[in-house]
């Protein structure tokens, strides 16, 4: 039997800071394995070499500003058979969705010498906005073994073993003693999605939920013992309004801790 | 193992002056246990390894309240003046993440891997407290008895060398006396150990539950304790039992919740619960896992996992179809209906031992025995309802 031809993978890249492609580039021990399993068809960041689409599995990471991209993401969903968007910008619309609480043109006037120059949509949204997405791996930036785990998967055809839960079950299943508990340390770790592996915690501090809400976020909870732990508004607003503010729970929770 | 029946105080004991415990560790490690105890990690008093008493925490107290844990100074230089951590024997008993089997394969065919030798690691555990015994028993009925028996539970746990800790200082969550297993450890133990330090001096008074506990015991400096020393150690145990930071009132709890499967307290407590599942993490009675399989990427290699897994998450009660528990209201009432009701059922006991640890790590305080006190509160309030519910509606 002749070898089945190795799917192909492309990489593509929308507003975003390469954190999360340099994950794939950081696999180094794996990185063999992953170019013996796929075919890298696009991948600036690694190659200048190009295949030919369609492709079989794409990540994308990035979150969609500009018109240009609003389109652009369009092309790359034709040309994959499987989509899979990668980090808090392709699946939340990232830091930058900040300018969702603001007035882009406003501080562009500020930023640039020649805001003219400046092509931009008022929001940052997540890919999942514009185009159908099959699995979205979170994470600020992902999580290597993650992503080794997600390609695996897609390659084999099967389920990804990615959990949902917070990330408290982390913290104790490594045995890391609550920083919540034993220093009253405020941590989004209970609402927050697992899959660092409780990185903050185990070096004594609060988790700042750069994996974004985990599957039931109880934010309202967590917030009220935020406070009962001596935050003021302006410190619980600022916990939502982090990596994930573009995120429905987090969004809604940071709009009430919104000064006056 | 052989162990003595009841749960009276042995009709011999021993002294051991605190100047000898480290011979206690030497005799352990010397038969050649992986030697587990109390220890300072992290802001918390947690089971780790321990060479001499050097990696006890030595003066020091904690204080727990629900959501709350800090390390206190005692008033004494005592080794053992603090009740349970986040720990319990179910961390190394039941390790949080383990490995079914490994298989390869290729092209259609499918071979499991010849299981690796089993690593004999041999623990003794020192300080181990009464709700632990009883929680280690209630596992014991899970992983060891029926048709499917755990064999890396039987072999971590046939090997497992038990020095308990009667308590003297319970914690602001404890609540032992209540469910009937504490303070005074139930005879599971190999050593038993309570300690004394006042006028009279720093010193152990030793039960011995087993065997092997007389043989350890046998390379320790040790003697006969005298009728005042003993009388010491009981009135060490009077006092904890007085001293309990909690309590529940079981009575007809089973039936409580049975028929309160749709009180509105549920959602009460659902406004507060995160789902994050600590509580049953810190359980030393929760049992549950979940199995993951997975493939390398040349997809010639598999391994299957297991790790715990709660019933606080979403995929947990997944079918097809989708999740049978989505709201937090019914997954924290599941929890506890099992723990303190269909346990009884399942297990003929219940699954709470009262180590208060789910009170204590709840990261916003939610607390078993308040929830308990309040639905036998609500049902009450309810029952003088009816009539002004009809009031409310004409
Ligand atoms: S440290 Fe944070 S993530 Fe870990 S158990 Fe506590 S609250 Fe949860
Ligand atoms: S339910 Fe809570 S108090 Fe009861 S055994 Fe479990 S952790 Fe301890
Ligand atoms: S009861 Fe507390 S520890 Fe348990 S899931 Fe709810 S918030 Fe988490």
């Amino acid at each position: 039997m002749a070898p089945a031809p190795k799917p192909k993978l492309a990489v593509w890249k929308f507003a975003s800071c390469d954190g999360c492609q340099l994950s794939l580039l950081d696999c180094e021990d794996e990185l063999l394995a992953v170019a013996d399993a796929v075919e890298i068809a696009y991948f600036p960041e690694a190659t200048r070499a190009v295949v030919k689409g369609p492709d079989d599995l794409s990540l994308v990471e990035g979150s969609i500003t500009t018109q240009h991209d609003a389109a652009r993401i369009h092309q790359v969903r034709k040309s994959s058979k499987r989509l899979v968007t990668i980090g808090a910008c392709a699946t939340a619309g990232g830091i930058q969705a900040l300018r969702n609480f603001a007035d882009v043109s406003e501080y562009t006037k500020y930023v640039y010498a020649n805001p003219s120059y400046i092509s931009t949509l008022a929001t940052s949204t997540p890919i999942s906005r514009h185009v159908y997405v099959d699995f979205e791996l979170q994470g600020c930036p992902i999580n290597k073994t993650q992503l080794l785990e997600v390609i695996s998967a897609f390659v084999h055809g099967r389920k990804p073993n990615i959990a949902s839960h917070s990330v408290c079950i982390e913290c104790k299943r490594s045995g890391t003693p609550c920083v919540m508990v034993t220093q009253g340390t405020p941590c989004m770790g209970p609402i927050t999605h697992a899959g660092c592996g409780s990185i903050c915690p185990s070096y004594g501090r609060g988790c700042y939920s750069c994996f974004g809400p985990m599957e039931t976020p109880n934010t309202a909870s967590l917030a009220k013992w935020f406070e009962k732990l001596g935050d003021d508004r302006a410190a619980v607003l600022r916990k939502f309004r982090t990596f994930y503010s573009g995120k429905e729970a987090y969004r809604k929770e940071s709009g009430r801790h919104e000064p006056g | 193992m052989e162990h003595r029946a009841g749960i009276e105080w042995s009709a011999q004991t021993s002294y051991v002056a605190r100047a000898d415990f480290n011979a206690l560790i030497d005799a352990l490690l010397n038969h050649g246990y992986i030697v587990v105890g109390p220890t300072i990690r992290d802001g918390a008093i947690v089971f780790g390894e321990v060479q001499s008493d050097r990696d006890f925490p030595v003066g020091a107290t904690d204080v727990q309240d629900g959501g709350k844990y800090r390390i206190g100074e005692h008033t004494a230089p005592t080794l053992f003046s603090f009740a349970a951590s986040p720990h319990s024997l179910k961390t190394y008993l039941y390790p949080s993440r383990s490995l079914l089997y490994s298989a390869h394969g290729s092209s259609g065919n499918f071979a499991v891997d010849a299981p690796a030798p089993q690593t004999p690691a041999r623990y003794a555990f020192i300080g181990v407290r009464s709700c632990d015994l009883h929680a280690m028993n209630l596992q014991d009925k899970v992983f060891l008895e029926g048709a499917y028996v755990d064999p890396g539970y039987k072999h971590r746990r046939e090997n497992a060398f038990l020095i308990a800790v009667n308590c003297g200082k319970p914690a602001g969550t404890c609540f032992c006396v209540s469910m009937g297993t504490g303070p005074k450890a139930p005879p599971l133990f190999d050593l038993a150990l309570t300690e004394i330090c006042d006028d009279s001096g720093h010193y152990f008074v030793v039960e011995c539950g087993s065997a092997q506990g007389s043989a350890i015991l046998a390379c320790v400096p040790h003697r006969p304790a005298e009728a005042t020393e003993l009388h010491a150690a009981q009135e060490v145990v009077r006092g904890a039992e007085r001293a309990m930071g909690r309590k529940l009132d079981t009575t007809d709890i089973k039936e409580l919740l049975y028929r309160n499967a749709e009180s509105p307290r549920w959602e009460k407590v659902a406004d507060r619960c995160l789902s994050c599942a600590n509580c049953t993490m810190v359980c030393p009675t929760c049992f549950c896992s979940t199995v993951e399989d997975t493939t390398d990427l040349t997809g010639a290699h598999a391994e299957r996992w297991r790790v715990w897994d709660s019933c606080f998450t979403i995929d947990f009660s997944h079918i097809h179809g989708g999740s049978v528990r989505k709201s937090g209201s019914s997954r924290y009432r599941h929890w506890i209906t099992h723990k303190l009701a269909s346990w009884q059922d399942q297990f003929g006991a219940s699954g709470c031992v009262g180590c208060g640890r789910c009170v204590t790590w709840c990261p916003v305080g939610i607390d078993i025995t308040e929830e308990i006190a309040i639905l036998r509160q609500t049902e009450t309030d309810h029952e003088t309802l009816p009539e002004e519910q009809g009031n409310a509606r004409d």
